[in-house]
């Protein structure tokens, strides 16, 4: 058997794609025109499906910044946070995001993916125990793989189904790590965080929350879910991404444990990576600086999703959740929803195709996500192209 | 104490429902090469199995299964370290 084989399945369903002439795996924005528009196939299109919240990524501050981390200190670092990859700018974010959050410290990663891949390595290992919401991350799952920890899955937002299970643990509950999500990328749904903390509070356990669609979106200032409901006392460690809301990339982990510091040394996602660019650091840095001084970019943002939300749910689409930035429109077939996601883009929009196994019951998913940079009237253009495609009854 | 012979028949049933009857299966049918089960699927089985047994199973064990016979030795450990 080669060692090729493993990849038959997915050659067959490529070429299942190229049968039917759609490939929403292969896009390519030919030029990238703002935050909310790019050209696709030579066409103006409304980029609906970006995760680009506060549509800071052209924030003429944030492009300065970047511009002048570029002129002075280079395009990369060319080493790993422990060795040369560390410039003042990295330790200077990690303390911005510890302040941020009102935490002790915080450590930077090289993206949100190896965010959750550097801690959940390292945090637990063989010999511990993770809760899990069934409906995590990928990153989530591959950080609980490479430590090798004893990884059992909860029902998705079910706390009871999590105080069952840490019952089953016995006193190993209170050494065992819970993980969840503020908001889920899928659906765009919210944790039960607050009947969460009460179990976790029953029974022990140390709580991570991943911020990653929340932060920038929900709390007064932006922190994310825990923030907004007053409960980052009751979070051992946030971890969050810079290439949502923050318009960059990279991702980090903030925590009032002291030994967090310790992971920097022992993290191979961490230790075996190059650092982010000063360009990135930079215009991160700017765009935490913006979301902490406060502005009225979230509030754009949420009046965007819920003039999306409600005029798709007009229409009579069934949608995944309640009204957020993510919008998850639900179709029971793979080929109507590949037809429905390529008429869009022909129409001028271009939305995220979400199919099985990264969706949750093995859903097929139109995934919008709005953006404050959204105008009104291109939110009533992606309405429009909705509402040309409604399936007739 | 639940032992490997009252598990078989129980995966047996569940995994019925599951693949809708459509393949014969016995205690060496292999849960994914045979019967074809993706990972939602598998893991629809394992949320059926906890509840039946109350039990948790840890995702990694999964990697040491590969026929009914490997998942029901799985259970029955689990079950008697409860």
């Amino acid at each position: 058997m080669s060692i090729f084989s493993k990849f038959d399945a997915l050659a067959a369903n490529r070429r299942d794609l190229e049968t039917i002439g759609i490939n929403p795996f292969d896009v390519q924005i030919e030029t990238i025109v703002s935050p909310t528009e790019g050209i696709i196939q030579g066409r103006h299109t409304i980029l609906a499906g970006t995760n680009n919240y506060l549509g800071l990524t052209f924030d003429p501050e944030c492009i300065a910044a970047a511009q002048t981390a570029l002129r002075y200190e280079g395009t990369g670092t060319t080493g790993s946070r422990m060795a040369n990859g560390s410039y003042s700018g990295h330790r200077n974010l990690e303390k911005e995001l510890a302040a941020f959050y009102g935490k002790r410290d915080s450590i930077v990663f090289s993206t949100g993916y190896l965010a959750n891949l550097g801690m959940l390595s390292t945090l637990v290992g063989p010999n511990d125990r993770v809760l899990l919401d069934a409906d995590c991350h990928a990153s989530i799952y591959d950080g609980c793989r490479l430590g090798r920890a004893q990884t059992i899955r909860f029902r998705h937002n079910n706390p009871d189904d999590l105080a069952k299970r840490l019952q089953r643990l016995g006193e190993q509950a209170a050494d065992t790590l819970i993980l969840i999500e503020g908001v889920y990328s899928m659906l765009g749904d919210h944790a039960l965080l607050k009947e969460i903390v009460d179990v976790k509070r029953q029974y022990g356990g140390y709580l991570l929350v991943d911020e990653a669609h929340s932060l920038g979106v929900l709390g007064q200032h932006g922190g994310g879910l825990a923030e907004e409901l007053g409960l980052l006392d009751d979070v051992d460690f946030i971890v969050g991404t810079f290439s949502k809301s923050l318009g960059g990339a990279g991702g980090f982990c903030v925590s009032n444990h002291v030994e967090l510091d310790l992971i920097r040394y022992a993290s191979r996602p961490y230790v075996f990576t190059a650092s982010p660019s000063p360009v990135t650091i930079a215009s991160t840095r700017q765009a935490l600086r913006a979301l902490s001084a406060g502005s009225d970019l979230r509030k754009k943002l949420h009046e965007n999703a819920v003039s999306l939300h409600s005029k798709l749910e007009a229409l009579g689409y069934p949608l995944g959740a309640e009204a957020s930035p993510v919008i998850a429109v639900v179709f029971d077939d793979k080929i109507k929803a590949l037809q429905f996601w390529n008429n869009l883009l022909q129409l001028g929009v271009y939305v995220n195709l979400m199919l099985p196994p990264a969706t949750p019951n093995g859903m097929f998913l139109i995934r919008c996500s709005v953006s404050a940079a959204h105008t009104s009237e291109q939110i009533d253009r992606i309405v429009a192209a909705f509402e040309r495609l409604k399936p007739t009854a | 104490m639940t032992d490997y012979q009252q598990i078989i028949p129980v995966l047996y049933t569940e995994l019925a429902a599951i693949t809708k009857a459509t393949v014969a299966i016995d205690e060496n049918t292999e849960l994914t090469g045979d019967l074809k089960l993706d990972s939602l699927q598998m893991m629809e089985l394992l949320l059926i199995i906890e509840d039946h047994f109350d039990i948790s199973v840890p995702v990694n064990v999964l990697s040491d299964v590969k026929t009914i016979k490997d998942f029901a030795l799985q259970i029955e450990n689990l079950i008697r370290c409860e």
